[in-house]
This record gives C-alpha cells, sequence and structure tokens, in this order.
C-alpha cells in the first residue's frame, strides 16, 4: 500500500506507525474481552491485571504520539501521508480510550459479582459484547489493510448496537423496578452496557477515520445512531 | 462563482511552447486570480519557468522560441502587435532563482526601473520611490543608511530582498518569482515568504518553487505541471490534503509517479 516512497526510511516511519496501532488494537481488544469474561464468568480474579494492563495502552498511545510528531516534523508529510499519521493518532486516541472503558467494566463487574453470585440473565449483555467485539476485530482488520468498505460494514452496525443498549437500559431498569435488591448490581450493569455502547462509537469513530485516509473526506451520510436510552430514561421516571 | 470569476487577472488559454521542434508546454489553460499568490510546481523540466516567462514575454528573447495561444492581463491580450514588450515587464515583473543586484548602489538598483521609466520628475520623488519600495520589500531598516554601497555587498537574502524592491519600485501590479528562495537560508526564506504574504494585497503574485512546504505555507492557489501539461490546479489546502491526480500525489509525496 505504502512502500513506494523514493526515501524509503519514510515508508519505514508508516510502517511503524501502523504497527504500533496496530499493538494497541490488539492490547485493547484483549482489554476488552478479559473485562467481559470476567463479567460473564462471575470470575474476579483478573480484574486487578484487568486494570493494571491498562498502563500499557496508556504508555504504548504515549510512545506512538511521540513518534507520529517526529515523523511529521522530519518528514513534512504530504496528501495521504498526512492523513495517514493523523488518523494514526486519532485511531491510537480512540483505542486508549476502549481501553479505558474496558477497565471501567472491569471495577464494575467485580461490584455486579460482589452483589450477584449467580449469572441471571445478563445475557443480553453477552450479545451486546460480542456484536461490539466483532466490531473492533473487523475495524482493526479494515485498519490494517486500510478496506474502507470493510470500515463501513463497521460503521453500519454501530445502529445494532445502540438498539441492543437501548433495550438492555429498558430491561434492567425493569428488573430495578420489579425488585429492589438489585439496584446496586442493576445500576451498575446500566453502566456496563452503557460502556460497551461507547466502545461500540469509538471503534465506528475508527471506521470514519480509515474511511478518511482512503478518500480524504468523511462518509457524508450521518452517523447511525439508534439509541434512545436518554428519552427511555425519561419515559420511566 | 461569479465573483471570483471577475477577479481572474491572468488567463492563459491553450498556450504552447517550442524551442525549435521540442514542445515544452502543450495547451496551458490556467486562470490565475488577482491578490492571489499562485505556485507552480512540477517535477524539473516540466516547463514551470517556461511558463512563468510567457507572462511577461521573456521567452521572446530566446532565440527559437515559439509561443502559442493567448494571454490575456486584465483582459488584454499581450502576445497582441499593440503591446509595448518594455512597458509589459513593468507591468508583471520579475524576480530570479538567483539574487542578480545591478553591479550598482543599493540606491541605484532600486532607482533604475522609476528612472528608464520616467516615473519620478524629481530626486525627492525618486528618493520617496526608493524608500518606499526598501520598505515594502522589508529592507528598509537594514539599509537606510548605507544606500549609496554596492548592493552586491549585502547578504543572499538581503540582495534578494533588494530585487523584490527593485522589481516593485516600478509599481508593477503581477510579480512572478522563479524559485527565489532556493538559494536562502531558513529565517532569509521566511523573511521573504512573509514578504510575499505582505505584498499580494497589493499584487498578482505567481511563484515557481521546489519546495512542497513553501507552496504550501505560501500560495492560496498551486498547479502542478508534468512533462509540458497542466495536471491539476486548484486551491492550495485541497492540493496538499487531497489531490484529486494520482500524479500529484505521487509528486507532492515524494513519490515515484
Ligand atoms: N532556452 C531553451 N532552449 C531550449 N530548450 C529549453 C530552453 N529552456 C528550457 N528548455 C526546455 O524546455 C523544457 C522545460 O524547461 P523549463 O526550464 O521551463 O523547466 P522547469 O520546470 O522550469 O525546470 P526546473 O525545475 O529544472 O527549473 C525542458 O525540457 C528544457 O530542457
Ligand atoms: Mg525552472
Amino acid at each position: 500500500m505504502g512502500s513506494e516512497h523514493i526515501v524509503s526510511s519514510f515508508d519505514n516511519d508508516l510502517a511503524e506507525l501502523n504497527h504500533m496501532v496496530a499493538r494497541l488494537g490488539g492490547l485493547a481488544e484483549q482489554q476488552f474481552a478479559a473485562a467481559v469474561e470476567a463479567l460473564e464468568t462471575r470470575n474476579t480474579s483478573n480484574i486487578d491485571a484487568i486494570v493494571e494492563a491498562d498502563k500499557q495502552l496508556d504508555k504504548l498511545e504515549f510512545e506512538l504520539n511521540e513518534r507520529a510528531i517526529e515523523v511529521i516534523a522530519r518528514r513534512s508529510p504530504m496528501a495521504k501521508d498526512l492523513r495517514r499519521i493523523i488518523v494514526a493518532l486519532r485511531v491510537a486516541g480512540n483505542l486508549e480510550r476502549i481501553g479505558d472503558y474496558a477497565k471501567n467494566i472491569a471495577k464494575r463487574s467485580r461490584v455486579i459479582i460482589e452483589h450477584e453470585k449467580s449469572l441471571g440473565d445478563n445475557v443480553s449483555i453477552a450479545r451486546i459484547a460480542g456484536l461490539t467485539q466483532q466490531m473492533i476485530n473487523q475495524v482493526l482488520d479494515a485498519y490494517a489493510t486500510g478496506d474502507a468498505e470493510l470500515a463501513m460494514d463497521v460503521w453500519d452496525r454501530d445502529m445494532d448496537v445502540d438498539q441492543l443498549h437501548t433495550s438492555i437500559f429498558r430491561e434492567v431498569l425493569e428488573q430495578i423496578g420489579a425488585d429492589s435488591e438489585r439496584v446496586s448490581a442493576g445500576s451498575q450493569l446500566l453502566f456496563v452496557a452503557k460502556n460497551i455502547e461507547r466502545i461500540g462509537d469509538y471503534a465506528t469513530g475508527i471506521a470514519e477515520q480509515i474511511y478518511f485516509v482512503k478518500h480524504g473526506e468523511f462518509p457524508s451520510q450521518t452517523r447511525p445512531k439508534a439509541d434512545d436510552s436518554s428519552s427511555s430514561a425519561i419515559d420511566q421516571s | 462563482m461569479s465573483s471570483q470569476e471577475e477577479n481572474i487577472k491572468i488567463r492563459t488559454s491553450g498556450v504552447t511552447v517550442h524551442y525549435g521542434a521540442a514542445q515544452a508546454l502543450h495547451g496551458i489553460d490556467l486562470d490565475i486570480r488577482a491578490n492571489e499568490v499562485t505556485a507552480l510546481i512540477g517535477p524539473s523540466g516540466c516547463g514551470k519557468s517556461t511558463f512563468l516567462r510567457c507572462i511577461n514575454r521573456m521567452n521572446d528573447v530566446i532565440e527559437d522560441c515559439h509561443f502559442g495561444g493567448k494571454i490575456e492581463i486584465d483582459g488584454e491580450d499581450i502576445y497582441s502587435g499593440e503591446i509595448d514588450v518594455v512597458e509589459l515587464r513593468a507591468r508583471v515583473g520579475m524576480v530570479f532563482q538567483k539574487p542578480n543586484p545591478f553591479p550598482k548602489s543599493i540606491y541605484d538598483n532600486v532607482a533604475y526601473g522609476p528612472r528608464i521609466h520616467g516615473l519620478a520628475s524629481s530626486k525627492d520623488e525618486l528618493d520617496h520611490m526608493v524608500e518606499t519600495s526598501l520598505r515594502r520589500a522589508g529592507l528598509w531598516q537594514e539599509v537606510h543608511d548605507r544606500l549609496h554601497t554596492s548592493g552586491s555587498g549585502l547578504s543572499g537574502g538581503q540582495q534578494q530582498r533588494l530585487c523584490i524592491a527593485r522589481t516593485i519600485a516600478v509599481d508593477p501590479n503581477v510579480v512572478l518569482m522563479d524559485e527565489p528562495c532556493s538559494a536562502l537560508d531558513p529565517i532569509a526564506t521566511a523573511i521573504i515568504e512573509e514578504l510575499i504574504e505582505e505584498l499580494r494585497s497589493q499584487y498578482t503574485i505567481v511563484i515557481v518553487t521546489h519546495s512542497m512546504q513553501q507552496a504550501a505555507r505560501v500560495s492560496q492557489r498551486t498547479a502542478y505541471f508534468h512533462l509540458g501539461h497542466l495536471v491539476e490546479h486548484g486551491d492550495t489546502d485541497r492540493i496538499f490534503t487531497n489531490p484529486a491526480n494520482k500524479q500529484t500525489e505521487a509528486y507532492i509525496s515524494g513519490k515515484i509517479g
């Protein structure tokens, strides 16, 4: 894709940035999977490790920022090269945020597990998490290969995540309404669902960036949005 | 876009140039807007200097150089029989790659043009023109106390500003610059670039540069030439972030086209 610069060390710089993004992506994906697994298996033993591992993400993002600034200063990139570097920075930022949400899910899972030892009926959480994990996986593939169409496919699927989030929101509110014992765990679960939905948004954001690298402009339709949990919160009150 | 249409200062249509049998330009259609800086970029030998020299008919003096097509400045055909070429070159000034001050004093370098064009009616008026031009070229502060020393005693960057002062002394409305900073260090370059930005409110500027960063910094419009063809032209912001043409993209990104 980009091995044709006359100054070939510039290609190496770009490849290195891509590699760093890939590593960040792998880490974020891992963190998210581990957090979801902790919740689903009611197993708190990994949670400290997840919280600790988030520092690696922060560190890697920081390093990527420094590298990108060096490359900009030394190479004065133009056109698609410039877009690629700016996008590497933004994607790294999104991945770091995904990591933060994963860490937050892990922390909240600990509270939920303490209150509810049994698995309960959190099937929908597994579904929204699975969907979102797929999106991240696919968007990272799209990033690695510069495949804007694959990225747009992820972009389209954000709507499903939003819809699912809305229904989880209603579901959990109903459960809390029916059983006041569930207030603590249920409210944590609301946050977990919201975090997952935000992770989906960040994956969607990455998809837009991939499209931008390819086309020099952002996808023209308005972003898919099917999340009306904020209005359903009002309905319920 | 009719308001912008009205702002066209230079319109070139189907411009061709042959050096003997060799064709250097192939039908260049380019509209250049008033009070903007237009950068001409492209690989060595693509015809940038040739095109620039068409705009003030500097090619006329090159033997076996043949011009075809049409160039209008303010709607006037500059290749028509009625045009006074000397007067045209005062209206369309040129700054070259290497600073080339005359072997005369700083004062005389700047006064030269107004003198031969009879623009000043008194010594006072000439003094005033010299001062104004040197001020506009950002050189006055540095030379006002040694106006009668030789221009060649100045640094390269100062000499280039002297040449700019000399060019603008005859009150042109178009200034052509062929790689004006290629012999200058980054500070002298920055001073000239700042000057270009200031000058553009009064002049229409066309600059040839090999520095993509310079083109991106100083120009509002960029035209990319390749093998005597105008491949792409448009807003500089767009050309350097999202060029439409693959050749343009390859060139500005430092790739083999
Ligand atoms: N006086 C001349 N006699 C014959 N051929 C010429 C003359 N001047 C230029 N050419 C030819 O015309 C073509 C365009 O040259 P020109 O100098 O306009 O290119 P350029 O884009 O300004 O290049 P550079 O970036 O190296 O200054 C080249 O092939 C060149 O060899
Ligand atoms: Mg040239």
